[in-house]
């Protein structure tokens, strides 16, 4: 690890200066300097996406990231894009679709098709398949999630 | 044994007790014997211990099961709140916890709607019965003119009353033994019961709330891994500990026999720390040697066993003077529990009091384990179980539990949060055991099946903490003074262990079932989704179609031909019909249908499953656009939350069908990480459709019953496609192209 340095950081339209060495992971500092549930550790090696979110325009796993490199990026996580109470589209289909067993990989899932739908508005089945290949999930809720992001981009179209 | 562990009489009677609970409540409801007491109560008998009156306005229900995912808290809550005449949001529930919860040992076999819902709805129509009976005192009427809506009393003359006002005038009045004697409801009468509503655990989850115990922050925390040895056996030579130890923010380095791990400040320093510590690790060469992956078929049966008959009828029995005698042999590969987050728990020494956080399937059974390594009494640990990723049985959650305590133990008054990395998950937690499986069977003229022999090996698929004779924690092997594992209980039919679902579920005259328990472990074996019956399923319903094509039979005829259990007559009709299963259909080559059926556990959940597929010949990748299932699970409580459990049932068979397995050589562990363990993704999922039978019967459990169907069920597409039939899980491109 290299030496502890200050980074500035805006995560969810908040700006925050961590103290951290400039190698760590995105994912440690989202989770654990600023306390975001979220994004989640599966792998640490980016193969499943549990630790998804946001960075600039752009999907990330944050386990493969440093905090070094995010730069002037905003970082976009499950946080920022709504709460229980006032729930993203995204996120409100996934509960009316009830599109999670477990919900430890839900995380990634959510973010994965919001970048989906950030870029494409209207995805066929096939494309939310083929956006979310990458997104592991052991539950078996697949369907459901594809139904779901379907829902949300329906929602977000009206 | 000491502690609190079962001991193995004990575990075996307590199975026999479900036996006898189950085939009580299946029994006609005009019955007039007294109901028995439900299964969980019985060693958990105050009301208190079960449901609590708090002052906000809502009811605390404690259940000794845990939410793995599969969404029990939400059925118990609708129970609950179906016998209390509440809204089920207004029920908080909170799942195992030795400090507060009753003991139901493990949450495992799809029994916790049969179990801990059975012991609630008692409870709560006690707790009913007795706020009623004191509102009845209060305003001076006969209990039954009252009626209970939304939590509130309501008497003929229009006087109300809350549950919490009449529970105030008497902190004792829910205090004490159930008697049971409050009738519950009838089915007939259920409002929430039964109606699909939403999981009480999603808003959060998908909002980021902290739900997991990886999302545990406790004051003062630090960050923990494990250093596991690179194979089975080696044994730690050397460790040069000052690199590790000069690394910024590590607190602690624990070292005990084979037992290494590593405590930070900051998580990336603890991670640091860990792979300075396994560069720094001198492992022995020892190893234990492993099977011959690609020869597993042939392997097992080698393997030191341990044969019990586990059903046998009809041998001296003539047979026809004309038969035909069929044979084969099938495999299916070591699967992980491949949960998607690594196993996690923390771990707190307090006041010489240790408390840990665990997404452990057995509360009760994993303290015993750790007071026993810890040196501890029962009563000084406790273990609250936390959910965390999916875990389909047994996976290194528990172990995670003792390594978090070892290190905690290190740090006394300081929290740890230690999780395991993808590669500890993958080589160290267990496996579901290989499986090898033969069947012979004998044809009569007339198309009937007049003999039948069936033979499985495989090592336990029963390894978990709280057993007898040992301790099945893992770094509990490599200390200084070490444990030994548990040796297997034994595990009667109807519930088996690798026999699991090995009797068939035909009507079979002669038969003999032999079950070969492998008694030496070359790969960690353990409990995932279904035990055996995975494997044996998938070798009984390939069979079957393997002997309906003997006896020129279509397989639909076939099996109802030797099948007399109506609900079994009902869901595999209901799948055909709904698939639309042409009798004597033939693939073309690269297209086909397969069915398979199974009762699981043969007292279970009934289910049948139509798979589709399509075979590329030229990749030797097989594709599934639609899989159908009927599924009787006798009364459903969330019809979603059910149908939900079973889409995701089949979706994993199909995902172990295809590509699941365990790689290694004969040294050690090569699949380490998902590259070398894949699972279903998006792009393979096909289109699922299900029928849930109507039924008013006992519910039967939902969680692992749509399995084993499937996957026979595939295999039997695969074979009607190409006419060549692959015997050895998982069908991989390489099987396929070799098949073809």
């Amino acid at each position: 690890m290299g030496e502890s340095m200050s980074y500035r950081l805006t995560v969810n339209g908040e700006t925050h200066v961590v103290n951290a060495a400039g190698d760590t992971p995105l994912l440690y500092v989202l989770r654990n300097d600023l306390g975001l549930n979220g994004p989640k550790f599966g792998c640490g090696l980016g193969q499943c996406g549990a630790c998804a979110a946001i960075v600039g325009k752009d999907l990330q796993r944050t386990c493969s990231i440093a905090l070094q490199d995010i730069g002037g990026d905003e970082v976009i996580t499950l946080e920022g894009l709504g709460t229980a109470e006032k729930p993203h589209p995204l996120q409100k289909s996934f509960v009316d679709e009830q599109a999670a067993q477990c919900g430890y990989c839900s995380n990634g899932m959510i973010v994965a098709a919001k970048a989906l739908l950030d870029r494409n508005r209207d995805p066929s089945e096939d494309d939310i398949k083929n956006a979310l290949a990458d997104q592991l999930c052991r539950c078996g809720a697949h369907n459901r999630i594809v139904r779901a992001v379907r829902r949300a981009a329906a929602e977000l179209e009206r | 044994m000491t502690g609190n562990g079962l001991t193995r009489r004990r575990f075996a009677q307590s199975l026999g007790v479900i036996i006898a609970t189950f085939a009580l409540t299946s029994g006609p409801a005009s019955s007039q014997a007294p109901a028995p007491l439900p299964f969980s109560l019985r060693n958990n008998r105050r009301l208190e211990g079960w449901i609590r009156l708090d002052a906000d306005g809502t009811v605390t229900v404690f259940t000794g099961k845990a939410e793995l995912g599969q969404g029990i808290l939400t059925a118990l809550a609708q129970i609950a709140a179906e016998e209390l005449d509440m809204e089920y949001e207004r029920i908080r529930m909170v799942s195992a916890d030795t400090s507060r919860g009753p003991d139901e040992q493990y949450t495992f076999g799809s029994q916790s709607v049969e179990q801990s819902g059975s012991a609630i709805r008692a409870a709560s129509a006690e707790a009913r019965s007795i706020l009623l009976a004191a509102a009845a005192r209060r305003f001076a009427v006969r209990s039954e003119t009252l009626k209970a809506r939304n939590g509130v009393i309501v008497s003929p003359d229009g006087r109300q009353a809350t549950y919490w006002e009449i529970a105030s005038a008497d902190p004792d009045l829910l205090k004490g033994d159930i008697a049971a004697t409050a009738a519950p409801k009838k089915p007939s009468d259920y409002s929430i019961v039964g109606k699909s509503v939403q999981r009480i655990d999603f808003p959060g989850k998908l909002t980021g709330a902290p739900s997991f115990v990886q999302d545990m922050r406790l004051p003062g925390m630090v960050f923990a891994r494990v250093v596991r040895p690179p194979r089975y056996g080696a044994r730690l030579i050397s460790l040069d500990e000052a690199a590790a130890r000069s690394l910024p923010g590590v607190v602690a380095l624990v070292r005990d026999g084979d037992f290494v791990a590593v405590a930070a400040e900051r998580e990336e320093q603890a991670i640091a720390a860990r792979n300075a510590l396994a560069s720094a690790a001198r492992w022995s060469d020892d190893t234990a040697l492993l099977p011959d992956i690609s020869r597993l078929r042939e392997e097992l049966p080698k393997l030191r066993a341990e044969t019990i008959v586990v059903g046998t009828s009809g041998q001296s029995a003539p047979l026809p003077d004309e038969i035909k005698r069929v044979s084969a042999e099938y495999s299916r590969a070591y699967l992980s529990h491949a949960s998607i987050g690594p196993s996690c728990a923390v771990a707190w020494l307090k006041d010489g009091r240790m408390m840990v956080w665990s997404h452990t399937q057995g509360a009760y059974p994993l303290r015993g384990d750790l007071a026993k390594v810890l040196r501890m009494q029962t009563h000084e640990v406790d273990v609250i179980h936390m959910q965390g990723a999916g875990c389909y049985g047994h996976n290194g959650g528990d172990d995670a539990a003792l390594d978090a305590a070892l290190v905690a133990r290190a740090l006394a008054g300081r929290p740890v949060k230690l999780q395991w990395m993808r590669d500890d998950e993958f080589t160290h937690a267990p496996f579901s055991p290989g499986m090898a499986m033969k069947v012979e069977a004998a044809l009569a003229a007339d198309g009937r099946i007049v003999d039948w022999s069936y033979d499985v090996w495989s090592n336990s698929h029963a390894m978990r903490p709280g057993q007898a004779g040992g301790v099945n924690l893992l770094a509990s092997w490599g200390l200084e003074s070490p444990f030994t594992k548990s040796p297997p209980p034994h595990i009667p039919q109807p519930f088996g262990d690798g026999d699991r679902n090995a009797p068939p579920p035909y009507e079979l005259p002669r038969k003999e079932i032999r079950n070969h328990l492998l008694l030496d472990s070359p790969l960690r074996n353990g409990s995932f989704r279904t035990l055996g019956a995975h494997g044996n399923i998938f070798a009984i319903e390939s069979f079957m179609d393997e002997i309906a094509k003997a006896a020129d039979r279509d397989p639909l005829a076939f099996r109802l031909a030797h099948l007399e259990d109506p609900r079994g007559r009902a869901v595999l009709q209901a799948a055909a019909k709904m698939a639309g299963w042409v009798p004597g259909e033939q693939g073309d080559g690269r297209h086909g249908r397969g069915l398979a059926y199974c009762r699981y556990k043969n007292i279970g959940m009934y289910a049948a499953a139509v798979v589709d597929v399509e075979v590329d010949r030229e990749s030797g990748i097989v594709k599934v656009p639609r899989i159908v299932m009927a599924a009787d699970i006798g009364c459903v409580i969330n019809p979603d939350g059910a149908r939900n459990q079973i889409e995701g049932g089949i979706l994993q068979a199909l995902s172990i069908t295809l590509k699941e397995q365990v790689l290694f050589d004969r040294r050690e562990v090569t699949s380490r990480d998902w590259s070398g363990y894949s699972i279903l993704t998006f792009p393979e999922v096909p289109k699922v459709e299900i029928v849930l039978v109507d039924s008013s019967d006992p519910s039967l459990g939902a969680g692992e019953g749509s399995l084993p169907p499937t996957s026979a069920a595939l295999a039997n597409a695969f074979a009607r496609a190409t006419g060549r039939r692959i015997r050895d899980l998982p069908m991989t491109p390489d099987r396929v192209k070799a098949a073809l």
